[in-house]
């Protein structure tokens, strides 16, 4: 998942090496079950790394591939690589041996892919990264990144408090809960959001802390935050997760959470989106995991050689107490 | 003058001084801040304050602690207990979540015995590698650290479950006589294992059996079964302690539930003044030494100290207590005659033998 990736990725760094200590024969399991049928029956196959099955939106994102494949007349080689690097590149390189016609997959870690990828570039399939990118310096490698903008989501939040705001006359008191420090998600949607606040000199953030992504870190800091500060007129969070955390603790200090602080949230989960249709958040920029309509666009595209952008981010929207009501029950994850 | 002189050496050789000096060091440098710090107001008809936020959200971890000291006595350690924690915070919360009425008391305590149940299983599991099959304790653990979380994610199926069920919530924020709930039953617990250890002789069994195993056995202490034991009571902490963090946020989350308690808690014994080697333990010293945890996890979001230091901050301060808490450290740096010869250094002291 997007948002909880880096504590994801450290605890996985243990899981990682302690199993490659424990049982370093038993690491690539995960991966027997991806078939070994040629792909030359004239129907486009397309074979799918997982990162793992962590998180809601995870299991959104999966379920989203599976099905605009299936829709699409694609024939999907999916492998769940259970949070484990090497997990993936053995499916990749499965992937080549069959011949499949496109590789596309969620990378588990940023670095560590040359390799594989210039397998696959020799090979001739061409490799589609979805929802978090790579640090290979050759861009070559693949032929496109499809997944969110950051910095963009911050961005939106900022400037529906700048227009919320802009009939304010004294200053608004702005708290932030940052996910993890030093992910992308938590260093870009800070990022966005100060861009977009300094249009207006009265909005100020007064305090800034991470949460880590979670509930009990948002709750756990915006109590903290609460008592060191009298007036808190917004909350904006990195993911819905710390804003729901945060809730509680407002409640606890007796003040309304929608009304008395207002709250901006990015992710739009389900239990995020229950909350804003409450009208105890107050706004949503969505962090969407259903790409999958958008990926076998793309699959259908570079198989026929098309050209593509090197860069294409994931059809997002955001969300107003009464959008999330309307969206509420057909709401995916 | 020599007997005042005699009586503060006393207090300030204390296992306990330093942490405690650190613990009010704190707790001054956040007044000092803000000098509203230390204030509590009634809310709601609880007391309302950082303070009490501080003695709340200590309550999972003097649990873990208290597990986490018992074993570290017997010369062990449990890697595994923060996966614990999510199991049976992640079962409780399920099994919530299914009940038509979430407030019927009787569904919370079926989960409540659930979680405690599951926990027993993965204690009985350790203790089970680390006495009967002799594998090394941080191997053994480590194995449930590692399992655990993925099982806690196999109960919630990778989701975070939300529940409203206010029986189950007050375990993490309900009030007791306008003090947090949580506060209580850590002190509940704190309370029977003290009375089982220091008012019978299975304290000194246990630190006996960290001095010895073999030496135990030899004099007739059954040292497998108390191995054993220790870890059953570690998992049960840590499972009840797994409640507390969950309800905390009325939702189980299997990933993030209790993640690196495990060492926090080893931090909070080692502070506590409970030799890694085994041997001895201080059960008093290990809430004190939760406490000062808690306490600088608060202080680093009261005092606003960015994310990118604060864990700098926090290294910091706790490596400032553990060296000052050092009678070697401390010796090296007493103004003594050269002649005098320095306490021996603590990683060359024999482990401690308790004859039993």
């Amino acid at each position: 998942m997007l948002t909880m990736g880096k504590a994801i990725t450290r605890r996985r760094a243990v899981a990682v090496l302690t199993a490659t200590l424990l049982a370093t024969g038993m690491a690539a399991c995960g991966n027997s079950d991806t078939g070994d049928t040629p792909a030359d029956d004239g129907k486009l196959t397309l074979g799918f790394s997982q990162v793992g099955a962590e998180s809601g939106w995870r299991t959104a994102n999966t379920n989203s591939i599976k099905e605009s494949a299936t829709a699409a007349g694609i024939e999907l080689k999916f492998d769940d690589a259970q949070g484990k690097q090497e997990n993936q590149i053995t499916a990749i390189r499965n992937y080549i041996q069959q011949k499949v016609d496109v590789i596309a997959f969620s990378p588990v870690v940023e670095s560590g892919w040359d390799t594989v990828l210039k397998e696959a570039k020799d090979a001739g399939i061409p490799v589609i990264l979805t929802d978090r990118s790579v640090d290979s310096a050759d861009k070559s490698l693949y032929k496109t990144f499809i997944g969110s903008d950051f910095v963009k989501e911050g961005k939106l939040s900022g400037e529906w408090l700048v227009n919320e705001t802009k009939s304010a006359t004294g200053v608004v008191n702005i708290v932030e809960l940052q996910g993890t420090t030093g992910s992308a998600p938590a260093n870009d949607r800070k990022k966005g959001f100060a861009d977009a606040i300094a249009a207006n000199p009265n909005l100020k953030v007064i305090a800034s802390q991470t949460g880590d992504f979670t509930r009990a870190g948002g709750k756990a800091v915006m109590e903290q935050f609460l008592k060191a500060n009298p007036k808190i007129d917004v909350l904006f969070a990195h993911n819905d997760d710390m804003g729901l955390g945060a809730l509680e603790a407002i409640t606890a200090a007796g003040k309304v959470p929608g009304k008395d602080i207002k709250i901006i949230t990015i992710d739009a989960v389900k239990d995020g989106m229950q909350a804003l249709a409450d009208g105890k958040f107050n706004f949503i920029a969505e962090c969407s995991p259903l790409l999958g309509p958008q990926l076998m666009d793309l699959v259908k595209k570079v198989s026929k050689g098309e050209t593509i952008p090197q860069r294409i981010e994931t059809e997002e929207g955001t969300f107003t107490p009464e959008q999330a009501k309307a969206a509420l029950p057909t709401r995916k994850y | 003058m020599s007997t005042s002189k005699a009586r503060w050496a006393a207090v300030t050789g204390h296992a306990l001084f330093w942490p405690v000096v650190a613990l009010i060091a704190l707790l001054v440098a956040n007044t000092i801040y803000r000098p509203g710090f230390l204030s509590v107001e009634m809310k709601d008809g609880h007391l309302y304050g950082s303070l009490v936020d501080i003695l709340r959200l200590a309550a999972p971890l003097i649990l873990v602690g208290l597990g986490m000291t018992l074993v570290i006595a017997t010369g062990g350690i449990d890697l595994s207990v923060g996966s614990v924690c999510a199991i049976s915070g992640a079962i409780a919360c399920l099994h919530i979540s299914q009940q038509p009425d979430q407030n019927a008391l009787g569904g919370v305590l079926v989960a409540l015995a659930l979680g405690v149940g599951l926990s027993l299983v993965a204690g009985a599991w350790n203790g089970a590698l680390v006495s009967i099959i002799g594998i090394q304790p941080i191997i053994a653990t480590l194995i449930l650290m590692v399992a655990g979380r993925g099982l806690a994610q196999l109960i919630t199926e990778g989701q975070i479950i939300t529940i409203n069920s206010e029986p189950y919530k007050s375990v993490g924020v309900g009030y007791l006589l306008t003090l947090p709930l949580a506060i209580f039953i850590a002190a509940g617990v704190a309370l029977v294992v003290a009375a089982v250890t220091r008012r019978t002789a299975l304290g000194m069994i246990i630190e006996s059996v960290g001095g010895n195993a073999e030496a135990s056995r030899l004099a007739g202490i059954r040292s497998g079964r108390i191995t054993f034991l220790v870890y059953v009571i570690s998992a049960v902490c840590a499972g009840i302690a797994g409640f507390m963090i969950t309800a905390n946020v009325s939702s189980a989350d299997g990933n993030a539930a209790g993640l690196w308690i495990e060492l926090d808690a080893i931090l909070a014994v080692v502070i506590g003044g409970t030799s890694l080697a085994g041997g001895r333990f201080s059960l008093g010293g290990t809430i004190l030494g939760a406490l000062l945890i808690q306490t600088l996890t608060t202080t680093v979001y009261a005092m606003n100290i960015s994310p990118q230091t604060s864990l700098l901050f926090k290294a910091v301060v706790v490596i400032a207590v553990c060296l000052i808490q050092a009678p070697a450290f401390r010796a090296r740096f007493a103004r003594r005659p050269p002649a005098a010869p320095a306490a021996p250094l603590a990683a060359d002291q024999p482990k401690e033998q308790v004859p039993a």
